[in-house]
């Protein structure tokens, strides 16, 4: 077999998929770690004050990666709630409702360092616009998907659920993305896009580096967070019996 | 306006945030570990 298709083969197998992500995680933490201290060093201490914004521009670096995190795990999940829909596997609606909490975490995160972010450069903390306010949407969209899952009491229904709502969900992305260009908003628009930047590298080193430490931290903790709750499913069963004589804590 | 307080206040919430929902997990994962372990010795105890 190709070793590709069996890798993804063998993740489908919840003892392989707990014991390979526990040797992962502490290379993932260690990574990301070291590249988030990297990163805040260069935004909190070597990057220069912005000429509009002054030194507020140093909250950037934490809301700029929140807000890219906060859509990139939603996109995520829509697209293992179809895989978990269409495939029914288990590791994909195990993943899902894994990510919801770290999702909201960092949709939070962006929604309040904008909001103090916007006090110093707008004159005040919140406005109904509609980067924010779809923003604002998507973090009752994780909590929508988080609360539907826990309304079942049977893992497997609640998942199908949750992938129906995430899927569904995925219309407000595109939304968050272009409402800076389809309404007359507060908010700017992107300085960053795949044709390029219009940030000085002074700048955009520690938002890249603060953008990949994000990455790791939600590789990171996906994997914390998924390992857990395989535990709380499997409980019963002879590999989590195998998992406590081997004493991996 | 001095932005300091804006800045650490952004800082602080990302970083309670972030560690709470790391380390939450970790912490549950070891407490269920410890609960399973203790209930299998004591069915081993039984038998």
């Amino acid at each position: 077999m190709n070793p590709i298709v069996l890798f993804f083969h063998k993740t489908g197998s919840p003892p392989w998929f707990y014991r390979f992500a526990g040797k992962l995680l502490p290379w993932l933490w260690t990574a990301c770690i070291l590249i988030a201290a990297a990163g805040l060093y260069l935004a909190l201490f070597a990057s220069p004050p912005d000429y509009q914004q002054g030194e507020s521009v140093r909250i950037m670096y934490l809301h700029v990666p929140a807000a890219w995190m906060s859509m990139m795990i939603y996109g995520f999940m829509a697209i293992m709630g179809f895989i978990a829909l269409v495939w029914r596997i288990r590791i994909m609606e195990v993943l899902l409702i894994s990510s919801a909490p770290i999702g909201a975490a960092f949709t939070l995160i962006a929604l309040v360092t904008g909001s103090l972010w916007g006090r110093p450069t707008w004159g005040t903390y919140w406005v109904w616009d509609a980067r924010l306010t779809s923003e604002l949407v998507l973090l009752f969209l994780y909590f929508g998907v988080m609360a539907l899952y826990s309304a079942y009491d049977e893992p497997r229904k609640a998942a199908r659920a949750a992938s129906l709502l995430a899927i569904v969900g995925a219309v407000n992305l595109p939304i968050i993305h272009y409402s800076v260009e389809w309404w007359n908003t507060l908010h700017q628009g992107s300085s960053v896009s795949a044709s390029g930047s219009s940030i000085h590298p002074s700048m955009l080193w520690p938002l890249l580096l603060m953008v990949i430490a994000g990455k790791l931290y939600y590789a990171g903790s996906l994997l914390n967070r998924a390992r857990l709750r395989l535990l709380q499913q499997d409980r019963r069963k002879r590999w989590v019996q195998e998992v406590i004589s081997e004493d991996q804590v | 306006m001095s932005h300091t307080p804006f800045i650490l206040a952004a800082y602080a919430a990302s970083a309670v945030v972030l560690l709470w929902a790391a380390l939450s997990p970790v912490i549950q994962r070891r407490s269920l570990l410890r609960e399973l372990r203790a209930r299998k010795q004591h069915m081993d105890n039984k038998t």
